[in-house]
């Protein structure tokens, strides 16, 4: 009961002296707001470079082949070709693997009426679309009988249909790669860059057969560069690992004291250290922006204790009248603990709003979370407390006399 | 045998200086007397007063307020004795500037830890008594001198106190105004039995009361009723 009173008691000093009051709570309001910003900015850096993580494909494997050794002078890997078709095939066999597609890939010129643009074709097999997350936005995609019959037809990157189509409708044109008219069968998604900086709309895919038979030949027949490899979920990654190392010492025949003559990579892992490097810049954002949360905190001390200095006479009415040190006390915290309060609901308001002006301007995510509006909060609350302690405790010491004498 | 309200016996105050401002003062007063105090200014009987009023301590010396030795008692429990057992006035009023006259008058009742229905009724009771009725949401400034120390006065009533302090609650006012003031405190006295302290150095002020007590130099020159 007394609580409440005190409170309103409180109340009536912020009403009192608005101007103050309000010079006071800027302080808050720049604290807050900075802190909810920088937050949401760094949120929403982290939730696009997620995204960028996931438009390479998610749970998603590399398998290279091994590398060949000229008079002891060894070569990179995929220099050696021993994946091959029948690999793929059995790696999708496995019961933790969701999709595989085997990939051959070198670059080509691409010619179309009076346009000519060189990119990467990449052969493959129709799981390739789900292994990399990637959509047909126009035409459709190639199916097993393309590949059976090696079929001259091809699906386009963004970039590609950029540079040879401008704003035409690519779907159902004849391209000529490396001369040989191939159809465009459909448009694929747009994705993007990845995570290094290559655009990954700049490529063509076609069935892998083709590009084995038709455009780039091959030594081994059968053989391929690299086998995408999509798991079933996050949490079966190592045992897909596993399984598949298994599979191919098996298959290659490999005693247990040599080298493996194929690699599996694991991308998502790349990504991850990509994603904590985001996080651990959000966080510094946050922890700069709190330093304003502290000064705006030692702005209140600041004024609260002016406040205390002015109010002494009235500190020594309320004394004679029976106010307790401790009804001082409270009174006086809870006048700052408002001010700060007050400040961060504003604050919060302004910063929610900056973000997203921000946001605007800059064609970025900012995320505004609750966790960070609630942390600036309960930040603010506790630094009202805390620097309007001292204050407090200097007004609630006052003998009586002495604050009744002052003038 | 009932024991004297106020019983004060060898105080001293002494403040840094060396010379003390009160030396070996020693009187009793009873219940619903009406006491002045008198003296110059210098003279130590405004120091006298605050100790009275628990508001300051003695260098040495007793105290008993009620029975009680006040040199042993926390700050909340004096805290509490001028809630509950003494009402003050003072020469400059003393009111909150920023709150209306019911508010004002309020106060003292919410350190008391009444609810506000009960609070707001006693502070409207008390202000009909001073005949203010009808300013109860103004603030002090908007009143004259004497109004205002009529609001200071249903302010120091409001916890039926045993005591008042009033320290030279007409020093601010014209005469007929002090007069007016006096007759109240005569007839909170008379009335209620309410004991009265009056510090003053107006003689005609003084000589409402019933006893008078004469300070000089910190020393008690004569104590005498009237």
């Amino acid at each position: 009961m007394i609580i409440g009173a005190l409170l309103g008691e409180g109340w009536a000093a912020m009403l009192a002296n608005r101007m103050r009051t309000l010079l006071t709570m800027l302080g808050m309001v720049f604290g807050v707001g900075a802190v909810i910003m920088m937050m949401a900015i760094g949120q929403g850096a982290q939730l696009m470079v997620n995204e960028s993580i996931a438009s390479m494909g998610s749970n998603l494997f590399i398998v290279l082949s091994g590398s060949t050794s000229a008079g002891g002078t060894r070569q990179g890997s995929g220099t050696v070709p021993t994946l091959t078709m029948a690999d793929s095939q059995a790696i999708s066999e496995l019961p933790q693997i969701a999709a595989v597609a085997p990939n051959i890939f070198n670059s080509a010129q691409l010619i179309y009426a009076s346009n000519n643009w060189s990119t990467q074709v990449a052969g493959s097999t129709p799981p390739i679309l789900e292994v990399r997350d990637w959509q047909v936005v126009a035409g459709e995609g190639f199916k097993d009988s393309d590949i059976r019959a090696a079929t001259r037809v091809l699906l386009m990157g963004q970039t590609v249909v950029k540079n040879l189509f401008g704003d035409e409708n690519p779907v159902g044109k004849i391209v000529r790669v490396k001369n040989s008219p191939f159809l465009v069968m459909g448009v694929l998604a747009q994705k993007g860059q990845s995570l290094d900086g290559r655009d990954q709309d700049d490529t063509v895919l076609v069935p892998i057969t083709t590009a084995q038979r038709q455009l780039f030949g091959n030594q081994f027949p059968g053989m391929v560069r690299m086998i995408l490899v999509k798991a079933k979920s996050a949490d079966v990654m190592a045992k897909a690992e596993q399984e598949m190392v298994d599979l191919l010492h098996a298959r290659h025949r490999i005693h247990a004291d040599k080298e493996n003559d194929f690699s599996v990579r694991n991308l998502t892992a790349l990504a991850q250290a990509a994603a904590s490097t985001t996080e651990a810049m959000s966080t510094m954002l946050g922890a700069i922006a709190s330093v304003s949360l502290l000064v705006g905190g030692i702005g209140i001390m600041n004024i609260m204790l002016v406040s205390v200095t002015e109010r002494t006479r009235e500190i020594g009415i309320l004394m004679a009248i029976g106010a307790k040190n401790s009804d001082i006390l409270l009174q006086f915290l809870f006048e700052a603990v408002m001010i700060s309060l007050a400040g961060s609901f504003i604050g919060a308001v302004l910063g929610i709003a900056c973000a997203y002006f921000y946001s605007q301007l800059n064609d970025t995510l900012v995320v505004v979370t609750l966790s960070s509006v609630v942390l600036a909060f309960g930040v603010a609350a506790s630094v009202g407390v805390f620097f309007g302690f001292y204050p407090a405790r200097k007004a609630a010491n006052l003998k009586p006399i002495e604050a009744l004498r002052f003038q | 045998m009932t024991r004297p309200l106020i019983s004060v016996s060898g105080l001293y105050k002494q403040y840094l200086a060396n010379v003390p401002v009160l030396k070996d003062i020693n009187f009793n007063i009873e219940s619903s007397e009406f006491v002045a105090i008198m003296g110059h200014s210098g003279s130590g009987k405004s120091t006298l007063m605050n100790i009275l009023g628990c508001l300051d301590t003695a260098t040495a010396g007793h105290y008993y307020l009620q029975d009680r030795d006040t040199a042993s008692l926390t700050s909340d429990e004096l805290a509490n004795l001028r809630n509950q057992l003494i009402g003050f006035v003072f020469q400059g009023f003393n009111l909150l500037p920023r709150s209306s006259l019911l508010e004002n008058i309020a106060l003292p009742l919410l350190y008391a830890g009444k609810s506000k229905p009960e609070r707001r009724e006693k502070a409207i009771q008390m202000l009909n008594r001073v005949g203010l009725a009808e300013f109860g949401e103004r603030r002090p400034n908007q009143l004259s001198g004497g109004q205002q120390q009529r609001v200071a006065i249903a302010r120091a009533l409001v916890t039926d106190p045993k005591l008042i302090l009033a320290d030279e609650p007409t020093g601010n006012l014209d005469t007929q105004t002090s007069e007016d003031i006096m007759k109240i405190f005569h007839d909170m006295n008379a009335e209620q039995k309410i004991t009265i302290i009056l510090v003053t150095h107006e003689p005609d002020i003084a000589a409402h009361a019933k006893r008078m007590i004469v300070v000089r130099d910190g020393q008690i020159e004569s104590d005498k009723s009237t």
